[in-house]
């Protein structure tokens, strides 16, 4: 039974479009039920402070208010915020929902208040006199390490969350052998990941049935439900978790929220339905950060560029407690961190801290972009080092294609790559040698052109349950009904990606139907099968595969119903254009419908078949895969402002087969995009009290329309061995692999000033100071000196 | 104590009595039902709460429902009535043909600030429409498929005057 590929590779247009650009969608703060009560916090303006004393008596009388409580008021009506992340000898750092004695972040939640609406919660809200007694704070990573540095979880004797090591190869051999080694410290800055639609929770529970039925903007419902009962001691039965329309995620949904916690408890405990909607501040104080590492590396390389091995040794900036991942994210950079280079030995040191931040955890990319831009930018330092071309040292390192599987010293199987190929084609297509021809030219003339390669390497399709904290695995259950319509019921959770076309595409394939005759359900706990959720790049590689197999079932299972009627060897069928029919004599066929029906119907069924027509599979993946690209960025630098424009951008991407090309367009685009906000923009900033000044979107940039110029994209496809599709994943890669060519560009456009690294984001003014610094210091751009020939050295 | 305002919203009119103190995009939202309106910051960043007041894009969530009395009121529910042609506005089916959009959270905004540049300006260069779209943040689509959109809403409609 050959797949005839009618849908599979084509730029579909998404089946969820009509509803969304109509405004007929429905997300979480859509939701209006008869007498629902809306829900208010007042959080700690302290980043570190013990809580003398609240007064709620104000907020009480206040008109339209149904409750205020407080931490106390919860006692043990509930566990305390989960995390699943486990590593050997990580500290415990428990919070419970609402903060008992201490605060330890700007924005954690110390009371709330129940109301009619929600202008009257936000007001009474304002009446609640909490009382701090405040405490030093603990904000920058490497002072909290500090002999005497407050502390954040007293019953610890210091600020260290956990120590992690990895070791492969023979580290000391390697570095003793080395020419050189190179060595920079470099930031990999704390951001905050603004989904467009904040968090919101609503909540309603009905006693007479004992349901309680909690819609939430997440990525995971099921893991959120099961969540959801333990933190509230019910069982997981009555719990029924909705993720409607989501309004992206990028891993801050990927988690489970005080205040998802709470306002399921406030539903059961007050009787009225419930809802929070997250405000823009709320989100950025109290929603998951991401990144925030500090890395020292060091690469030991022979005079050729041939790397040797690496040393790495990170910090990462935890915040004040876990949330569900987050000890976990900084361990995907160590494992990451020798990208897609033939390192023979390599060393990852981690230290994760506790500071009085919001926790960090998932954001688009998760512990990759960080691995990838330290590698990266280090790669860029080689290539300076040595005065070669860094496409060159890149090429020089990378393994072959028929060294695949390939193992990394970090214990990891790449599953298939040719990044030779990758790099070809993008440095064909930005045309490369011409770049660096017309960079000559302009620093002869005194403009500053800058060009910036990445090679990446990332890990994705997440993941084998034995290296997930849990489950690694997706599930999917085809119900073709009666009529021939069919369900394809996912424990992925799309919020944005498009699987409900591209699932189809796959169904549409394999049973020979149109993708409107089939509908893709997900986001329901009390429809679809349990489920993972939607991250790590797994939708399609994980979700797609258990949705494949599970189709390969239902086709079998028709062809033998059709075989039965038919008097045909099984086999023998084809499904294509809504009928089944015998390969060699088309005319003998049978509708799809028909024999579906013959399913329900059961009067003709091969003897001993089991009626119905639904399939389910849960599928466990082998290995990660690990897409990979090349990325071509060019800048100029004004070097009178520090401005810096980016002139173009070259992606050549590999995410291995391609469902809906336009669908993967799309995540490589916003992935870059986003690498962009955080190579130029980008910057969570805590003052040293520990207050976010960057509170709002009036004080963070986001990129723009404008800030971003037409981006040239191309595909290079190496299907991965991993799952029947060959697809690998692609909802991360452009932020991965974008933010080191970026930068990479800028250190380019730098070099005459003498400038080897720059950390991120890499504004104005922090360039201008460092143009400013180097002709204070005398040294006159080299480039005009030499004649136009590039300059790299080090300082 | 209520202020009484009348509102045109996608050509019904409307009459209630509202808090002065009551966002315009609340009144859309939790008074009119229109839920299709987005709030994604509360400061004008966004403009995922984007709607067309007398013609011209405006941020629905920093405008008091009282500052809307007497005022001809477009939300992405409408528009497809202002295509004229029965089906989706042209700009819609742009973000649909065009993949302009994934999470459609900030879309209706992103859509009604595309319309009123087409209005104003039918043959936008593709600096244009980045420069018109500065004021709508969307985060995941990288912007490109969006100006593809509206560049294919531009054609369609310049050729429809014809």
């Amino acid at each position: 039974m050959a797949t005839a590929t009618r849908y599979m590779g084509r730029p579909l247009k998404r089946k969820e479009d009509p509803r969304l650009i109509q405004g007929l969608a429905h997300y979480v703060d859509d939701l209006r039920l008869p007498e629902m009560h809306y829900v208010a916090f007042v959080r700690s303006p302290h980043a570190h402070a013990r809580i003398r004393s609240i007064d709620t008596s104000r907020a009480q009388t206040a008109p339209g208010v149904l409750a205020v409580l407080t931490g106390q008021d919860l006692d043990n009506a509930m566990g305390v915020i989960p995390c699943a992340a486990q590593l050997p000898e990580m500290k415990l750092a428990l919070r419970p929902p609402l903060a008992k004695e201490r605060v330890l972040f700007v924005g954690e939640p110390v009371a709330l208040v129940v109301a009619a609406d929600r202008y009257a919660a936000r007001d009474a809200a304002e009446l609640v006199e909490v009382e701090y007694e405040p405490l030093t704070p603990v904000v920058d990573p490497e002072k909290a390490l500090a002999k005497g540095a407050p502390v954040l979880h007293p019953q610890y004797s210091d600020n260290v969350a956990y120590r992690w090591e990895l070791e492969g190869g023979d580290i000391k051999a390697a570095f003793a052998k080395a020419d050189k080694v190179i060595r920079q410290r470099m930031v990999n800055q704390r951001l905050i990941p603004v989904a467009m639609e904040p968090r919101v929770v609503v909540a309603d529970y009905k006693p007479g049935e004992n349901k309680l039925t909690v819609w939430s903007s997440t990525q995971i419902p099921h893991l959120l439900r099961t969540q959801i009962a333990a933190v509230l001691g019910v069982p997981e039965y009555i719990v029924h978790v909705i993720a409607p329309e989501v309004g992206g995620g990028f891993g801050s949904k990927l988690n489970v929220y005080a205040e998802e916690v709470l306002v399921a408890h406030l539903a059961m405990r007050l009787g009225k339905p419930m809802k929070w909607t997250e405000s823009r501040r709320e989100n950025f104080q109290a929603t998951i950060h991401g990144r925030d590492q500090i890395a020292t590396l060091e690469l030991a390389v022979q005079r050729d560029g041939t790397i040797l091995g690496l040393r790495c040794r990170i910090l990462a900036d935890l915040g004040a407690y876990y949330q569900l991942l987050t000890p976990l994210i900084p361990t995907l950079t160590g494992l990451m961190i020798c990208g897609c280079y033939k390192i023979p030995a390599a060393r990852v040191e981690i230290t994760g801290v506790f500071t009085n931040k919001m926790a960090t955890d998932a954001y688009r990319g998760a512990g990759r972009p960080e691995a990838t831009y330290f590698i990266e930018r280090a790669i860029d330092l080689v290539a300076a080092e040595l005065k070669k071309d860094p496409a060159e040292i890149r090429r020089k390192n990378f393994p072959k294609p028929k060294e695949f599987p390939y193992a990394t010293p970090t214990g990891l199987i790449y599953d298939s790559a040719n990044y030779q190929k990758s790099l070809d084609v993008a440095l064909k297509k930005s045309g490369y040698r011409k770049l660096r021809a017309q960079q000559a030219k302009a620093r002869r003339q005194g403009r500053y052109l800058g060009i910036g390669l990445s090679t990446y390497v990332e890990i994705c399709a997440m993941g084998p349950s034995s290296a997930m904290p849990a489950g690694g695995w997706e599930s999917a259950t085809v119900r073709v009904e009666p009529t021939g319509k069919v369900n394809i019921l996912t424990g992925a959770s799309p919020h944005g990606q498009g699987q409900e076309t591209s699932f189809a595409q796959i169904a549409a394939d394999l049973l020979g139907l149109e993708p409107d005759d089939i509908l893709v359900v997900h986001g329901d706990t009390a429809v679809v099968p349990y489920g993972i959720g939607t991250f790590g790049s797994r939708a399609t590689a994980v979700g797609g595969t258990a949705v494949y197999t599970a189709l390969t079932k239902i086709r079998d299972k028709l062809a033998a119903i059709a075989g039965h009627i038919l008097q045909e060897e099984p086999k023998r069928l084809v499904f294509r254009d809504k009928k089944i029919y015998l390969k060699s004599n088309p005319a003998k066929s049978l509708a799809f419908a028909e024999a579906v029906s013959a399913a329900y119907v059961a009067k003709t069924l091969p003897p001993g078949m089991e009626p119905g027509l639904e399939a389910t599979y849960f599928f466990e993946p082998s290995n990660f895969t690990f897409p990979f690209g090349a990325h071509v960025a060019v800048v100029e630098v004004d070097p009178e402002t520090g401005e810096v424009r980016l002139l173009r951008y070259v992606a050549v991407d590999d995410c291995g087969n391609v469902i809906n090309p336009l669908l993967v367009d799309g995540q490589v685009h916003g992935g870059i995009v986003q690498s962009l906000g955080q190579a130029f923009l980008e910057e969570a900033v805590y003052d040293e009290n520990g207050q976010l000044l960057t509170g709002e979107l009036t004080d963070y940039a986001i990129p723009r329309a404008e800030d971003v110029p037409r981006l040239e994209t191309a595909r290079t496809i190496t299907p991965s061995p991993v799952n029947p599709l060959g697809v690998k994943g692609v909802g991360e890669a452009g932020t991965i692999g974008a933010t080191p060519a970026l930068v990479n560009a800028v250190v380019d456009a730098l070099a005459p000033f003498g400038v080897r690294h720059l950390d991120m984001p890499a504004k104005r003014e922090r360039i201008w100071q460092l143009i400013r610094k180097a002709r204070q210091v005398g040294s006159r751009p080299a480039s005009r000196r030499a004649g136009g020939r590039r300059d790299r050295r080090a300082r | 104590m209520g202020v009484v305002i009348q509102v045109r919203v996608n050509g019904k009119t409307r009459q209630h009595e509202v808090e002065p103190r009551l966002l315009f995009v609340h009144y859309l939202r939790d008074v009119l039902g229109l839920t299709g309106t987005h709030i994604g910051c509360e400061t004008s960043i966004c403009g995922a709460c984007t709607v067309l007041l007398n013609g011209k894009a405006v941020k629905s969530c920093t405008l008091l429902a009282v500052q809307a009395d007497g005022a001809e009121v477009i939300t992405i529910e409408g528009l497809a009535a202002l295509g004229g042609n029965g089906g989706l506005h042209p700009v819609q089916e742009g973000f649909w043909e065009k993949h302009g959009l994934q999470c459609g959270y900030c879309t209706p905004g992103m859509i009604l600030a595309a319309v009123e540049l087409l209005q104003a300006n039918p043959k936008p260069k593709e600096e244009e429409i980045r420069r018109a779209l500065a004021g709508n943040l969307c985060r995941c689509t990288g912007y490109q498929h969006i100006v593809d959109a509206v560049q294919y809403a531009a054609k369609k409609m310049v050729a429809s005057k014809r």
